[in-house]
């Protein structure tokens, strides 16, 4: 088990550098840093002495150097337009953004595999075509329509939820977040749904798949013939090797539900990171957005290794086929 | 006569499909008594399977068992609610199915697969269950018992994992096993390990087991008595040497004659010509006639009735005549 | 299928998938559904009563009209008029044809592309596959918006800047496809016949393998459309995509937006509507495709 964790994080710091290069040369090459970093309202002076601090009047492989070591010390230039370093700024927003894809994701557990399962149970039921059909829709819905008609509906013709912001914070344990109030609440609700709508279908579509798959393999009619009752063969003999390639594809989800968030945000005025890098790219506020590529391609490549660590965990089949290595 | 651990009265199990009504056992009557094994042969699809999960009561939808009785111990245990069969299931009666590589659940434990079977059926401790469960394995010869419930069913080999589905099948120690073709996915050197592991501990525990197979050879050496299906009927039942030494029934004399023997070598095989028909549209009178040699105008006139009392033989132009 | 396949000698492949393809009266309904939309978005200046992107034809007196009420000029505004006076059907179906020339335009370049790389990376093999397939690894392990984003922040706005975005993010799954059937291709006796005739390399690759490898390619092109509408509206709508100038179901929505807190739904919910529609119909369609199309599925 620790040499597969080892071996995953080096090939992660691998990818790491990668993404470090390929962003670097987007930046430099494709655009011009001076223009990147520095405002354009900037005089001589000031760019002179801003291209010494950035190391721009170096040779490219120094610069990229340079580029590692600052960004390594979290110093990725500073926020044109709220003039504080561009990190701190996004870092300001994360926790908004993680709340509300935790939520989502959440969710699209809580709705898609009971939904899934039971679609999947009873294939032919009336109710399980419903949720199938559903479940097309949801995937076909562009998300950020599907974000007004719920603003429309919910909003302004019944008056039941608000529409914008993240509400009153509580605390709990150091952590201030909307989920600690009912204000919060009422105000996540919406904007969670609008995110976790494509996954709720697509955990339903999965568990619905795997469920028909599982129920008439040996293993299942097995386990009912030792006088196991129907619960335990569903819930434990056939949820746990569903959880498998379900687990899989939400943990890979989660970076898409962090991207989309971007959509959401806006629609919900969610003060998340997803709106700053939208009112970013229309200020061409450019060290923020460099900063937010950066720090999502750090989340996504932790992600990536924290779900293939999962998947290990529940698949005894990878993790001895790995420890034999 | 001792009351039989099982006996199957007329049993009918139907599948209700798109295309039809499939009536993959219809008709199907025997009986096993305490410490004895019956062997259930015939060729794939001819309901020997079917009649297993029928006993089981695990016979899922479209399939019905619509008529006959299952005696289990003297109770009739078609119509069960589904509490009490499973009360019964696992617990009195147990299973063994044919493919080791796919009944065990490749992401459970052996300890949890071997515990659960017994707390389901016993308010007992987890520790004691253990136990139990270790007991059992090292019963079915499992080398280090006790590191072998850790591990997981891909770390046993295809022999082994069938040991570990006989030792599940044992730790309720039932009256009634049901073993469905437990030795055909195994290389032949196991094979012969596990029927003498089964046979041994049939005998000792005085466990009834009904053996289900194709293969004549394994229940020549292993059963007391044979029955043989053929399109969801029992064609023909005996004792073991009755039944092999004299057969009655064209079709056991077709397939006593196709299994290849060093006694017969040079002389070519008998072959039973065809294929079984399609349980959706049998052919009138008896199934087995368009393969018959023996097979005349009244074999298409009605299906024969079963004639005889303990050996039994389903056909208008027996053989040999039965008592 | 089987009964259709009975008789191969008759029939065609064409002529198959087309009666295979027959066989589901949902995805015939789709893609008749989808024909009519396309051809009503292709013929827009024809169908619609005004051309809502021409200044001169729009009164701002007949701003945020609902549905049904008649305009200022002779025709009735059946889906309601926006914040400038625009007729609601006449401003769809002019952001229809946007959405048509973006997602067809980027799909064939990207298609092009993808399916070069993929046939280079499976007919070369080895370190060049590796560089090729590594590439479009890297790109497949980030969500295809947040793709987008950075480009279209790097590039600017305009029309062939979310066409060369959508052609970048695209390209990889035609790539990863081709690549997969080539290299199933490859292997078989009919290439290696072909090597054994000393035809050129590029011969067998575009007359030999490429036919046998647009099966999965249609399917990959049919989802990929209906995502790079889907795509290039939510662009629009956050204001990153095409300029306002141009007719935009996404920009439409987005304008919409501003109004929909006092209860105007119309500039809103209808262009959404129609964009559903359109990609319901073609998902739907690729649906039904795949299955036919799939081999695995066929006798």
């Amino acid at each position: 088990m620790t040499v597969f964790i080892i071996r995953r994080l080096m090939q992660s710091a691998f990818v790491l550098l990668i993404m470090s290069l390929l962003v670097f040369f987007g930046v430099y090459a494709i655009g011009d840093p001076v223009e990147i970093f520095i405002a354009a309202d900037a005089d001589q002076i000031e760019r002179e002495r801003a291209m010494q601090a950035l190391g721009l009047d170096q040779p490219i492989w120094a610069q990229y150097g340079f580029f590692l070591l600052n960004a390594m010390r979290g110093d990725l230039g500073r926020s044109f337009v709220f003039n504080i370093p561009s990190i701190e700024l996004i870092l300001q927003r994360l926790p908004a953004t993680l709340e509300l894809a935790a939520c989502a994701v959440t969710l699209s557990v809580l709705v898609g595999i009971p939904l899934g399962m039971y679609a999947g149970y009873r294939p032919q039921s009336r109710i399980a075509k419903a949720i199938m059909a559903t479940s097309i829709a949801g995937f076909s819905l562009p998300t950020f329509w599907v974000g007004l008609m719920l603003i429309l509906v919910f909003a302004v013709q019944l008056g039941w939820l608000p529409s914008t912001g993240r509400g009153q914070l509580g605390e709990f344990l150091g952590i201030h977040s909307s989920l600690f109030t009912l204000d919060g609440l009422a105000h996540l609700l919406l904007p969670a749904f609008n995110l976790a709508l494509f996954n709720i279908s697509l955990v339903i579509r999965l568990t619905r798949a795997g469920m028909r798959e599982n129920m008439p393999m040996d293993y299942v009619k097995f386990a009912r013939a030792k006088g196991l009752t129907q619960r335990r063969v569903v819930f434990v003999h056939v949820l746990k090797n569903i959880m498998i390639p379900v687990v899989t594809v939400i943990g890979l989800e989660i970076g898409q539900v962090i991207a989309f968030a971007v959509v959401t945000e806006t629609i919900f005025a969610w003060p998340g990171m997803g709106k700053l890098i939208i009112d970013s790219i229309n200020r061409l506020d450019r060290p923020v957005i460099v900063a937010y590529l950066l720090i999502t391609v750090v989340m996504f490549i932790v992600i990536n290794l924290v779900v293939d660590i999962l998947y290990s965990i529940l698949d005894p089949r990878v993790r001895l086929a790995d420890a034999g290595h | 006569m001792t009351e039989a651990t099982l006996r199957v009265e007329s049993l009918q199990t139907h599948f209700f499909t798109k295309a039809g009504i499939v009536k993959a056992v219809d008709d199907v009557s025997f009986s096993v008594a305490r410490g004895k094994i019956l062997g259930l042969v015939g060729e794939s699809g001819s309901g020997k399977t079917v009649t297993g999960f029928s006993i089981m009561g695990l016979v899922d939808p479209p399939g019905r068992i619509v008529g006959g009785r299952i005696l289990f111990n003297g109770q009739d245990i078609v119509g069960l609610s589904e509490d009490r069969i499973r009360e019964i299931r696992g617990n009195r009666i147990a299973m063994i199915f044919q493919d080791p590589m796919m009944t065990l659940n490749p992401v459970l434990k052996v300890e949890t697969q071997m515990v659960e079977a017994i707390r389901a059926h016993a308010d007992i401790d987890r520790l004691t269950a253990r136990n139990r469960a270790r007991d059992a394995l090292g019963q079915v010869g499992i080398p280090s018992p006790e590191e072998r419930l850790d591990a997981y069913p891909h770390q046993f080999s295809g022999g082994m994992r069938q040991r570990v589905a006989i030792a599940i099948a044992l730790l309720n120690k039932p009256d009634l096993i049901v073993a469905d073709e437990p030795t055909t996915a195994l290389d032949v050197t196991i094979q012969g390990q596990i029927l003498y592991e089964i046979q041994k501990l049939a005998r000792e525990t005085k466990t009834a087991l009904i053996w289900i197979t194709h293969d004549l050879s394994v229940v020549a050496s292993l059963a007391d008595e044979i029955c043989v299906m053929y399109a969801g009927r029992i064609v023909e039942r005996g004792s073991v040497d009755e039944v092999l030494d004299r057969p009655a029934h064209p079709y056991t004399a077709g397939l006593i004659g196709s299994v290849p023997s060093r006694n017969a070598k040079g002389t070519p095989l008998v072959q039973i010509p065809g294929v079984m028909p399609s349980l959706l549209n049998l052919p009138s009178g008896c199934a087995f006639r368009q393969r018959c040699a023996r097979a005349d105008d009244a074999c298409a006139a009605a299906a024969p009735e079963p004639v005889g009392a303990r050996r039994q033989v389903r056909c208008i132009h027996p053989l040999t005549e039965v008592a | 299928m089987a009964g259709a396949s009975a008789i191969p000698a008759v029939e065609t492949p064409f002529r198959r998938f087309v009666d295979d393809f027959c066989e589901s009266r949902m995805a015939v309904t789709a893609l008749c559904v989808f024909a009519i939309i396309f051809i009503a978005a292709i013929l827009c200046p024809l169908l619609s009563p005004q051309n809502p992107y021409d200044l001169r034809q729009l009164d701002i007196m007949d701003g945020k009209l609902p549905p049904g009420t008649p305009s200022s000029a002779d025709f009735v505004f059946w889906l309601g008029s926006d914040g400038q006076g625009r007729d609601m059907i006449s401003a769809i179906l002019y952001g229809l044809r946007t959405s048509f020339m973006v997602a067809v335009t980027s799909g064939v370049l990207a298609a092009f592309v993808g399916t070069t790389v993929g046939l280079v990376a499976a007919y070369y093999g080895g370190r060049v596959d590796m560089i090729l397939m590594r590439m479009v690894d890297i790109k497949l392990a980030f969500p295809a918006i947040l793709i987008a984003l950075v480009l279209l922040a790097v590039l600017g706005q305009g029309t062939g800047k979310i066409v060369l975005a959508l052609v970048i993010i695209q390209y990889a799954y035609y790539a990863r496809t081709v690549r997969a059937s080539a290299l199933v291709e490859r292997r078989k006796e009919y290439v290696e016949a072909a090597h054994c005739l000393a035809l050129p390399k590029s011969r067998i690759l575009f007359r030999h393998i490429l036919p046998n490898c647009l099966p999965p390619l249609i399917v990959v092109a049919t989802i990929q459309i209906a995502n790079a509408i889907a795509l290039e509206a939510t662009l629009s709508f956050l204001g990153v995509g095409l300029p306002i100038t141009e007719p935009s179901l996404g920009l439409l929505i987005a304008n919409g937006f501003q109004f929909i807190l006092s209860g105007v739904y119309w500039i809103s919910f209808f262009p959404g509507f129609a964009l559903l529609v359109t990609i319901v119909s073609i998902n739907l369609v690729g649906d039904h495709l795949r299955d036919v199309l799939n081999p695995r599925l066929q006798k």
